[in-house]
Order: structure tokens, then C-alpha cells, then sequence
């Protein structure tokens, strides 16, 4: 017993959770007891391959191999495997990062994801953790805002602004207090990059804040957590504990005399508090209502002081750019979608997951190339890129790179770069009308538009299904979409009519009533 | 009733003061007491000095704060777009299927026979996406997370559940 412990790694991932992973390492030990062999079982982030999850790690000569999806009842002969050296396991996939979906990858965010102790100091810095912020600390405030803009950078939020002009904002503002708020709410559907960051790799995120802090001479950040992440909660805590610790938080950042704090606070279930300024109101502990803009936060943000809002990802690019520089950055991705973005396959895909790569893939490639099409049914019907109030596109349309550009003037946008697949089983005047349904039902109330004529569209759907005078229906629904588009004061109403009107436009086969179609058919 | 005032009152204290912290402390009570009791109101309302119109329009904007206590063990389908590609609604159907079937006859009086306990009456509410989308669909049973759920593995869930609190 006196030898060194075998050492295994298990994502402490809410998808590897779900699928097991605790039981997993549960498992695992008790094998390891029964055959009196030392085992020690490192909780890492996921590599992102979900349908592998639980994948369970191992070191082999230096090389992480990889054995998914694991079954608890099978931890006994995997660990007599792994301990003999005989690995004739069915699920041995052999060297993690050389599978093609893991190897096609440009993981500038995601590096340390899957690899490290998430709440290990020691491992973050060893694997090049705070060298952005090292770097950043030899430079003036007005440096880092101009590096921030040369690389490029658009919120990863969802609208895509750039973010070294909302840093300057927030840096000219003269004040004696700013805020950094970190939107952490992910709401969207068919998005996961902001949770898997923040349990596989938190410290790039508190690392960001602090760049942010120091570039805008804030010295407050809150980090705004949906409720319906606790893991991610508990990860987040554990590394802000650790990064007081280390003093990488606190009076003195590291050394460096620069104070900066950071706070998690958790949401109360409200997918309109992803919009920031709700999300603001919602922090200040109010109903979440949308603010009307001007102000805009990075003037008058939170208790009315200039705040930097910026979604996670945006924050964990932060790092990278300095380390590897503006036009290193900006040299990835294509025309003025720079860098990398994690995207998420999601739905009924075959190998759904985080791929992060630089802007420019095409959707093809991202759904059957890298996804592998559906993983039920006999193929890809539609695609839903960026969220709730993202557009209904068909695969005719998946030469379509992602660049923020290309997808607006195709009617469509990257937003947090989820894509939710639909096989030959979806009904696309059921997803128009869930649209309307989801809008009425997260609406913040503020505008007439929003707050009922989301009501009404889910009425006009249902008569449209029931065949009741498409035609008249058909109208009503165009009229009610200008009226959202024209009247809302935030996309919530003003980008519901994109879901609706996509679906209309790209699937006209399903907005034509059953007894049309029966008709046509006789 | 009223020996629940003091212990609403001692769960919203520590946060007065906090940032946003009238949304942190009816978490607490939401949390510790499974719902707001409609005391709450009046309480929170002299806790934070605020109207308790104010206090009535927070709690009523957020979908987590409870105004009746749960009716059994929690079950969350997300019945978000990721989940419906995934055959979602097929499991929201099913499980509304066999959940109303076990109350009636649980409470419908004079049936006879095992009926699981665990599944007798469950508090369903939807989620709308619990992050675990490209393992759709996704279920928050109790404070369980489920990857590829369907109603197999939320009773597996339930039954778990069930084991623990007896
Ligand atoms: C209805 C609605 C929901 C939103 N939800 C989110 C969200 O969950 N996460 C997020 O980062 N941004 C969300 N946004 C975008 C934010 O308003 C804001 O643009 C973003 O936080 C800015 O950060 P970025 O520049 O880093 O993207 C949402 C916007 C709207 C209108
Ligand atoms: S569009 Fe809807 S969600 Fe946005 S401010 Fe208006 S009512 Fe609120
Ligand atoms: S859509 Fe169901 S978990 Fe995200």
C-alpha cells in the first residue's frame, strides 16, 4: 500500500453529474478498497465531449487517456485494467485529446477545461493561469483598453458590441466607485459555455474581472449567477475563497497594491435578468425590469455608478488576448468575428458539446461534420442558432459561416453560440408558437407589445394549427411581429418575432393546416 | 402559524445592508422553509423598511419564490427548445400521465395495493434550461441533476429521494 496512487480524473461537470459521474467515482473507490489498491481521484471540468460523460481519465507515459461513458458497475474491471496495463475495455477511446472532436479544436478559453483541479491555484498557475493578468500588470489602464479593442473583441453575450469601446467608457468615467458585473445568467437554450467555464476552470473568470478592474479602475465585481446552477455556485465560491487566499483577491492583488473584491450573487429564476439591465435592477435587489437606455450601464449602472456588464466568455477571452496580443488574437476568427467562441451542440445531435473554435467555421461543419448529425431519427430537419430568440434555420442554409456579419444578414446571429438540433420529428409552427409562449411568459411586463402581444401570438398559433383561415391568421401574425419589432424596448419583444418569422419563412410546409394538407393529398 | 414569525424574521436579518440583499434573504426563507409563507411580506417588508407593495412585486416577479409549500418531492423538466428536440415534451407527457395516475389513487380514497409511496404525489414545475442541454432532456429531481432523462430515471430519482428523508 505503500506505492503511489493510481491516479484517475473525473469531471466534477454538472453533465457528467447528471450522467453519473458522482456514482462514478463512488464506484471507484470502493473497487479500489475491496482490492486493497491506492486510488486518488481528481474532479476536473469536462473536456466537453458530453456523450462521453462520464469520462473517466487516466495518465499513461504522460498522456491522458480516456474511458466513456462509464458505467459505475463496471469500476472494478476498469480499475484492474488501468492497474495491469491490459486496457481491452469497449469504451477505451485511447488518448483524450486526439479524438477528432477534442483535436479539431482551438481551444484558446477552454485550454485548462478537463485538465486541471478547477479550485487548484498551483495547477492554474502551472498551466499558465494569471500570466494575462502578470502582463497586464505592467501596463498603464489606457494600454489594456487599447489592447482589448485591437484584438477585436464583441460580447459574447449575445449582441456582439465591441468590447474595448464599452472598457474605455467605463475607464474615462470619472467617479469613486465602478462596478465590473459579470452576467452569468445564461438563459439561453441550447448554451452551456458560461457553466462549464465556471466549474471546469473559475479562476480564468476571476482572472478577467481583475484585468477588467485594473484597465477600468474598478475595484467591485459581482458575479450575477443564475439560480439554476448550483455546482457552478459551489465552484465559484471555493475559487474566490482560494483566490483571498493567494491574495490574488483582496487589498493587494498580487502585490501589486491594487485592491479589487469579488461577490457571487445568485439570481431567482428570471430569464429576462440576462438583459442587463434588468439584471442590474434584479442585483439591487428589485424586480428585474428592463432600464430604459440612455443611461447606458457603462455610464449609469449599477446604483447608478459606470459598471462594465460583460457575459463570461467575453471575460475569460480577456486573459489570452493579453498574453498572446491584440493581432495574435485578432489573426484567429474571420473579418470582425475575431478569436475564438465556444460553441455548444446541443438538441438531438449525435456528439453534442463545447467546441471552441475560431469564427468562420461553417454550421455544417459545426452540426454534421463535428456533431454528426442527429442522434435519433433519420436526419437533421432544423437548426436553432443562438438562443430562444434565435432564428429557424434548415440545412440548406449550413454553408453559413459563423461570423456576426454573415448570420445578421442572413436573418439569423451567433448570439452565445448554442445550436440546438431538431431531426425530422419537429413541428415547426409548435417551436413558432412556443416562442410567443416563452416571450409571454418572460416578458418583464414594461411593454404593451411584449407583455400581451406575445399572449396573443400563441392564440393566433393555435388557430392557424386548427386551420381556422390561415390566410387571416398568416396576416395577424405579421401585423404582431411588426408591432414587437417597433414597440419593445428590449430584444426580449423586439427578437421573439425572429424564432416566429424564420420558421414561417424557411418550413412553410408546417404552417399549412392539417386539413389543407389533407385536401392536397386527395 | 405565528411561531414561524420569528425564525422568517431571523432568516432575512443577516442580509439587510447586503447588496441586492432583499433578493438573497427571501432566497434563504424560500430556501429553509420550501416557500414564503404570506407572512413573509409583512416581515420583510419591516426588516427592510420597504412598502410591502414593494416587497409583494419582487416576490411575485421571480419564478424561484414560492407562495405555497411544495407538494411533494421537486421534480424540474426543462421544457426549453434543447429538451423538446430531444423528445422532452414525450417525457413531460409521461410523467404527467403516471404522476396523475398515482394520486388518484392515492388520494381518491379505497384503492387498494403497493402504490409507491415515493410516486405519489410529486410537485412537477418546469425549468426553462438547466445548462445540461447536449444531454438533453434535462430533469432537477429534488436536488439531483438528470442527463438523458425520461421517467425511468426520474422514478429511479424519486425513489432515491424518497429513501433518504425516511
Ligand atoms: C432578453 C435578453 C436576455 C439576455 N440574456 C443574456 C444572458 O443570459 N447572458 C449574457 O451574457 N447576456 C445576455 N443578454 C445580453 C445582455 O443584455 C448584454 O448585452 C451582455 O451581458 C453584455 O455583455 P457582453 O458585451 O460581454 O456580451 C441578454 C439580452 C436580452 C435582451
Ligand atoms: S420588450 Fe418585453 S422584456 Fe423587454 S422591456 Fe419590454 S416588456 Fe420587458
Ligand atoms: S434546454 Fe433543457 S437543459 Fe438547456
Amino acid at each position: 500500500m505503500s506505492q503511489q496512487p493510481v491516479r484517475f480524473f473525473l469531471p466534477c461537470d454538472s453533465a457528467a453529474i447528471s450522467l453519473g459521474a458522482d456514482e462514478v467515482a463512488q464506484a471507484m473507490t470502493t473497487a479500489a478498497a475491496a482490492d486493497g489498491v491506492r486510488v486518488e481521484i481528481v474532479r476536473t471540468g469536462s473536456r466537453g465531449m458530453h456523450w462521453l460523460e462520464p469520462l473517466l481519465e487516466f495518465e499513461c507515459e504522460g498522456v491522458r487517456h480516456g474511458i466513456g461513458p462509464v458505467n459505475p458497475d463496471d469500476a472494478a474491471s476498469i480499475l484492474r485494467a488501468v492497474v495491469s496495463g491490459k486496457l481491452d475495455l469497449p469504451n477505451a477511446i485511447g488518448p483524450v485529446e486526439e479524438v477528432p472532436f477534442f483535436a479539431r479544436q482551438q481551444r484558446l478559453i477552454f485550454s485548462r477545461c478537463g485538465v486541471i483541479d478547477p479550485v487548484s491555484h498551483h495547477q492554474y498557475v502551472d498551466h499558465g493561469g494569471y500570466e494575462g493578468l502578470a502582463c497586464a500588470l505592467t501596463k498603464t489602464p489606457q494600454e489594456i483598453c487599447d489592447i482589448v479593442l485591437n484584438s477585436g473583441l464583441r460580447g459574447r453575450g449575445g449582441a456582439g458590441f465591441p468590447a474595448g469601446i464599452k472598457w474605455k467608457t467605463v475607464a474615462d468615467a470619472v467617479d469613486d466607485q465602478k462596478y465590473i458585473v459579470v452576467n452569468a445568467d445564461e438563459g439561453d437554450s441550447g448554451t452551456f459555455a458560461d457553466r462549464m467555464i465556471m466549474e471546469g476552470d473559475p479562476f480564468l473568470l476571476l482572472e478577467g474581472m481583475i484585468i477588467a478592474g485594473l484597465a477600468t479602475g474598478a475595484t467591485t465585481g459581482f458575479i450575477y449567477l443564475r439560480s439554476e446552477y448550483p455546482i457552478a455556485a459551489e465552484i465559484l465560491s471555493r475559487a474566490i475563497a482560494t483566490a483571498y487566499d493567494h491574495g490574488m483577491l483582496g487589498a493587494d492583488v498580487k502585490g501589486s497594491g491594487k485592491r479589487f473584491d469579488v461577490e457571487v450573487f445568485i439570481g431567482a429564476g428570471a430569464y429576462i435578468c440576462g438583459e442587463e439591465t434588468s439584471l442590474l435592477n434584479s442585483l439591487e435587489g428589485k424586480r428585474g425590469e428592463v432600464r430604459a437606455k440612455p443611461p447606458i450601464p457603462a455610464l449609469e449602472g449599477l446604483f447608478g455608478k459606470p459598471t462594465l456588464v460583460h457575459n463570461v466568455i467575453s471575460l475569460c477571452s480577456v486573459p489570452g488576448i493579453l498574453q498572446m496580443g491584440a493581432a495574435a488574437y485578432r489573426n484567429v476568427g474571420v473579418g470582425k468575428s475575431t478569436g475564438t467562441m465556444p460553441f455548444q451542440l446541443a438538441g438531438n445531435v449525435k456528439y453534442g458539446g463545447l467546441f471552441e473554435a475560431g469564427f468562420g467555421v461553417t454550421l455544417g461543419e459545426l452540426v454534421n461534420d463535428i456533431g454528426g448529425g442527429v442522434r435519433v431519427g433519420s436526419g437533421v430537419r432544423a437548426v436553432q442558432i443562438g438562443g430562444p430568440l434565435g432564428a429557424y434555420l434548415p440545412p440548406k442554409l449550413f454553408d453559413l459561416p459563423m461570423d456576426y456579419e454573415k448570420m445578421l444578414a442572413a436573418g439569423a446571429g451567433v448570439g452565445h453560440g448554442g445550436i440546438v438540433v431538431f431531426g425530422d420529428d419537429v413541428d415547426l409552427l409548435e417551436q413558432a408558437r412556443y416562442a410567443f409562449e416563452f416571450c409571454a411568459e418572460e416578458s418583464c411586463g414594461k411593454c404593451t407589445p411584449c407583455r400581451i402581444g406575445a399572449v396573443r401570438g400563441v392564440e393566433v398559433m393555435d388557430r392557424w394549427r386548427a386551420g381556422d383561415d390561415p390566410a387571416a391568421q398568416r396576416e395577424l401574425i405579421e401585423d404582431l411581429c411588426e408591432v414587437m419589432v417597433d414597440g419593445s424596448l428590449c430584444a426580449m419583444g423586439g427578437m421573439t418575432p425572429i424564432p416566429v418569422q424564420s420558421a414561417i419563412k424557411h418550413f412553410p410546409e408546417d404552417f399549412v393546416p392539417p386539413a389543407a394538407k389533407r385536401d392536397a393529398a386527395e | 402559524m405565528e411561531s414561524a414569525n420569528p425564525s422568517i424574521k431571523d432568516l432575512l436579518a443577516p442580509y439587510v445592508g447586503a447588496t441586492g440583499g432583499l433578493l438573497s434573504s427571501l432566497r434563504a426563507v424560500n430556501d429553509a422553509l420550501g416557500h414564503l409563507p404570506p407572512e413573509t411580506e409583512e416581515i420583510a417588508a419591516e426588516v427592510f423598511n420597504l412598502s410591502r407593495a414593494e416587497i409583494k412585486g419582487v416576490i411575485s416577479f421571480y419564478a424561484d419564490f414560492r407562495r405555497t409549500p411544495p407538494t411533494g418531492p421537486t421534480v424540474r423538466l426543462c421544457v426549453a427548445e434543447a429538451c423538446q428536440a430531444a423528445g422532452g415534451r414525450q417525457v413531460e407527457r409521461e410523467l404527467k400521465a403516471a404522476y396523475s395516475e398515482a394520486d388518484i389513487s392515492a388520494f381518491g380514497g379505497g384503492t387498494s395495493g403497493d402504490v409507491d409511496q415515493a410516486a405519489c404525489a410529486i410537485d412537477y414545475r418546469p425549468v426553462y434550461c438547466l445548462g445540461l442541454c447536449s444531454v438533453a432532456p434535462a430533469a432537477l429531481v429534488g436536488d439531483r441533476l438528470v442527463g438523458r432523462a425520461n421517467l425511468e430515471r426520474i422514478k429511479t430519482c424519486l425513489a432515491a429521494a424518497g429513501e433518504k428523508t425516511r
